[in-house]
C-alpha cells in the first residue's frame, strides 16, 4: 500500500507534537509538521505530501501562500490533534 | 419546502473504551462515515458515559467551540489557563478553544458512572484567545417551554460562542407541542432527542435520535411522551 504523507503546519508546539504523534500512528501514514509557510514551502521541495493542513495560529496569508503553493488538497485542520483528525484526511484522500 | 435528515440512534458510530461508552452522531476518533460528517456547522455530537474515578487525561484542542451538556453526574474540568471546575446535571460548558487549549474531564464520582453530551461548533473565527466558561441554568425554565441555553451573543440568555448558532433545551409533557422559528436566514436546526418521543414533519423520534430539518423558517414539535430534547440551530454554510 502507498504510503500516505501528511504536511500539518501550524505554529503551537505541543499541539504539534500531539498532532504527529497520531498520524505517525497509523500504518502508511507519515506526518511532517511545519511552523510557518516558508517552511512548509521548503519541505515539499523534497518530499511529495498527499494532504496539507492547516493548523492554528498562522496567518491570512501564510494560510493563502500555502493553499496557492500546493497541488493537493489543502483543508483546514480543526480541533488540535483530536477525534476530528483522521476524518480530516480520508475525507481530504476522498476515501 | 424544508429538507430534512432523520438519523436514527441506533445508525451511529460507537466507541467502547471500557472506561468510556461513546456513541458518535458523526464521525469522531475510529468512526469515520463519509455520509455522516456534520450538519452544518455542527460537527461533533457525542453522548457520552464515563465510569466513576475515569476520565479524559490531557490533551490539546484548538479552532473549535465546545459545548458540554452533563446529563447525570458530575465532570470535573481543569485547564490550560488555570480553571478548576466541576460540572453536573443543569449546568452547561464552553470552552473557544481558539489558538491553543489543553484541558482534562474526570468523572468527579469515584464510584458512579457521568453521562455528557459533547458537542462541536465550527468556529466563524480563525485562532481567537481561548476561553471557558460554565453556567448553571435553571431547569424549571424548560419545562412545556423551550429554555435559550447559547447564543452567540455574550449578552443573551446561557453561554456564548463564536457562530452564529442558538441552542434551546426543553421538557415537555405528553401531548403538548412547541414551535421553533429560526433566528438566521440559512440556517437549520438538529435536534437530539436525550428521552422520550416526539414528531416533527411526520417524522417520530425516539430517546437519542437526531433529526435535522433546513430550508424553513419555522416548524413544530409535537410532543408524543414527555420528552426531553436539545435544539442546536447553527448556519448551514459559515
Amino acid at each position: 500500500m502507498k504510503n500516505i504523507e501528511i504536511l500539518i503546519v501550524g505554529k503551537h508546539p505541543d499541539i504539534m507534537k500531539t498532532i504527529l504523534r497520531l498520524l505517525n500512528n497509523k500504518a502508511d501514514w507519515t506526518g511532517t509538521g511545519a511552523f510557518s509557510a516558508d517552511e512548509a514551502l521548503g519541505l515539499g521541495k523534497s518530499v511529495l505530501f498527499d494532504v496539507v493542513l492547516l493548523g492554528a495560529g498562522l496567518s491570512g496569508v501564510e494560510s493563502k501562500q500555502i493553499q496557492d503553493h500546493f497541488t493537493v488538497p489543502v483543508v483546514q485542520h480543526y480541533g488540535g490533534g483530536s477525534g476530528l483528525l483522521y476524518a480530516e484526511v480520508y475525507e481530504a484522500l476522498g476515501v | 419546502m424544508a429538507q430534512t435528515v432523520f438519523h436514527p440512534a441506533n445508525s451511529r458510530g460507537k466507541a467502547d473504551l471500557g472506561w468510556l461508552k461513546s456513541y458518535h452522531t458523526f464521525s469522531f476518533g475510529g468512526y469515520y462515515n463519509p455520509e455522516r460528517m456534520n450538519f452544518g456547522a455542527l460537527r461533533v455530537l457525542n453522548d457520552d458515559t464515563v465510569d466513576g474515578g475515569e476520565g479524559f487525561g490531557e490533551h490539546p484542542h484548538d479552532n473549535m467551540e465546545i459545548i458540554s451538556i452533563p446529563l447525570k453526574g458530575g465532570l470535573k474540568h481543569q485547564d490550560s489557563m488555570d480553571n478548576i471546575a466541576v460540572i453536573s446535571d443543569g449546568d452547561i460548558q464552553v470552552m473557544s478553544a481558539g489558538t491553543g487549549i489543553f484541558h482534562e474531564e474526570h468523572n468527579d464520582d469515584a464510584d458512579e458512572d457521568v453521562q455528557f453530551l459533547q458537542i462541536w461548533i465550527y468556529p466563524n473565527v480563525l485562532n481567537v484567545e481561548p476561553r471557558y466558561d460554565q453556567l448553571t441554568l435553571d431547569k424549571a425554565d424548560r419545562h412545556n417551554k423551550l429554555q435559550q441555553i447559547l447564543s452567540p451573543n455574550a449578552d443573551d440568555a446561557g453561554v456564548w460562542i463564536y457562530q452564529d448558532a442558538w441552542f434551546n433545551l426543553g421538557s415537555f409533557d405528553k401531548s403538548l407541542s412547541a414551535s421553533y422559528h429560526l433566528k438566521a436566514k440559512g440556517n437549520g436546526v438538529y435536534i437530539f432527542i436525550i428521552s422520550g418521543s416526539v414528531a416533527i414533519n411526520g417524522q417520530v423520534l425516539n430517546t437519542r435520535d437526531g433529526f435535522g430539518i433546513w430550508d424553513t423558517d419555522s416548524f413544530t414539535i409535537d410532543v408524543l411522551a414527555d420528552s426531553e430534547f436539545l435544539l442546536m440551530e447553527v448556519p448551514m454554510e459559515w
